[in-house]
Order: C-alpha cells, then structure tokens, then sequence
C-alpha cells in the first residue's frame, strides 16, 4: 500500500542535514563542554536512521553505498591504531597528545591526538547503531 | 520573577505526570504516541526553564538532542501505525 507522505519527504530532507551539523558539532565539542565522540555518533545514526525511514532502504543503498558492518570495523580499527601509534614514539600505550598549531582560518588552534581517537568512536558507533536498527526491523528476511 | 518560573516549573511537571496517566492507561495506540511527544515537549520546556533559573547555557544542546530525538520517535510510532512497518524494503510496493 503506498501512502502519500510528501510532507515527511520535504521535511526530513531539510531536517536531515540539520541532524548531521549538530552531530559535527557535537563531535568537535567534545574537550570542556558536553559532547564526544559517542554522542556524536549516536546523533549522526540517528540522522541516518531519518533517512532510512523518511525512504526506504533501497533508496539509501543507492545514495549511501555502504556496509554499515564495515564501518563499524574501520572505528574499532582507528580508534585502536591510535593507541598502538603512541608506543612508536617511545610512550605507553594508549598515550594521548596535544599541540597548538597556527592555521590559516582558524587561528591559533588546539590540535590533539584524541580527536583521531574520537573518530574511531564515532564511526563505531554509527555502525553498530545502524546494523542494529536494519537488523531489528527486518520482517523476517 | 523567580517564583513565576517555579510555579510554572511545578504547573508543567503536574501536566508531565498527567501524561504519563494517559501513557500508561490510554485505551488506544494514537493516546499514547500522543501522550508520548507532549511528554517530550513538556521536557523540553521545563529543561529551557531550568536553564534560565540556573543561568547556564550547558543545557541548550540537551534542548535539541530532544527535540531531535522526539521528532524521530514520532515520525517512527506514526510510520507504525500507519502502515505496520517502520522501515520497508522497497517504497513503492
């Protein structure tokens, strides 16, 4: 049965991109105020979640070519990379670190090694997130 | 001014626990995601509320992470009830 859902298409293709800023943002604050790699992710799944319900999967294996398993693979693998780089450099495992860089826009800037570490997360969990939520909703197939 | 916004704290808190009656005891599906996105409303509003009577801004992100998450939530329990289904295979079938 197909149903007339234009306003939920219009909507959520504006409200999509919405999602997606807010879950950067979330991202990027994640040093002194509240935020972080995991609630990032969360926040980008649940854009991705809006899209697959606004549409249908089909539609957003077409336009987002990707295995969400594997994405999932690629955040454990970063976010473990990162803490096998630091025992190059002579540290412990694990170890974290900082630096201030003078870049062209954006002035002098705070660059750390977490935020790489955080991306691991991040794409962790929008991985698991989004694995879960095809795997549940599937009607028995 | 300060005692204004905690009786409105208070007012707002009563209509949650009103809409929890109405989520746990409401004779239909539609009451109850109903009564669900009003509670998400409603705590948006009394988390805005808590913010000005704290004075902090730390609390706005949590404002939208709500709302964000109310308007999925709603989007899914209206897809459910419509159709049966939340997320299809193929739309046109």
């Amino acid at each position: 049965m197909k149903i007339n859902d234009v306003i939920l298409r219009t909507i959520s293709r504006i409200v999509v991109f919405i999602i997606l800023t807010f879950g950067v943002y979330l991202f990027l604050s994640g040093h002194n105020t509240p935020g972080g790699g995991f609630i990032g992710g969360l926040v980008l799944a649940s854009a991705i979640v809006l899209l697959y319900l606004s549409t249908d999967i089909e539609t957003v294996q077409k336009s987002l070519p990707l295995d969400f398993k594997y994405v999932a693979a690629v955040g454990v693998l970063l976010a473990t990379a990162t803490g096998f780089g630091s025992i190059l450099f002579g540290v412990p495992f694990m170890s974290q670190t900082f630096a201030y860089f003078d870049l062209p826009i954006f002035g002098v800037t705070e660059l750390t090694t977490v935020t790489i570490f955080e991306a691991g997360v991040a794409l962790t969990v929008v991985g698991v997130l989004v694995t879960i939520i095809l795997s549940i909703s599937e009607d028995g197939g | 001014m300060i005692t204004f916004l905690w009786v409105i704290v208070v007012l707002i808190s009563l209509s949650i626990l009103a809409f929890v009656y109405r989520l746990v005891k409401g004779p239909s599906t539609p009451d109850r995601v109903i009564a669900l996105d009003a509670i998400g409303v409603g705590l948006i509003t009394l988390i805005g509320l808590i913010s000005i009577l704290f004075d902090t801004v730390f609390f706005l992100e949590v404002i939208l992470l709500l709302a964000v998450l109310s308007f999925i939530g709603t989007v899914a329990f209206s897809k459910f009830t419509e159709k049966g289904e939340i997320i299809q295979r193929d739309r046109n079938s």
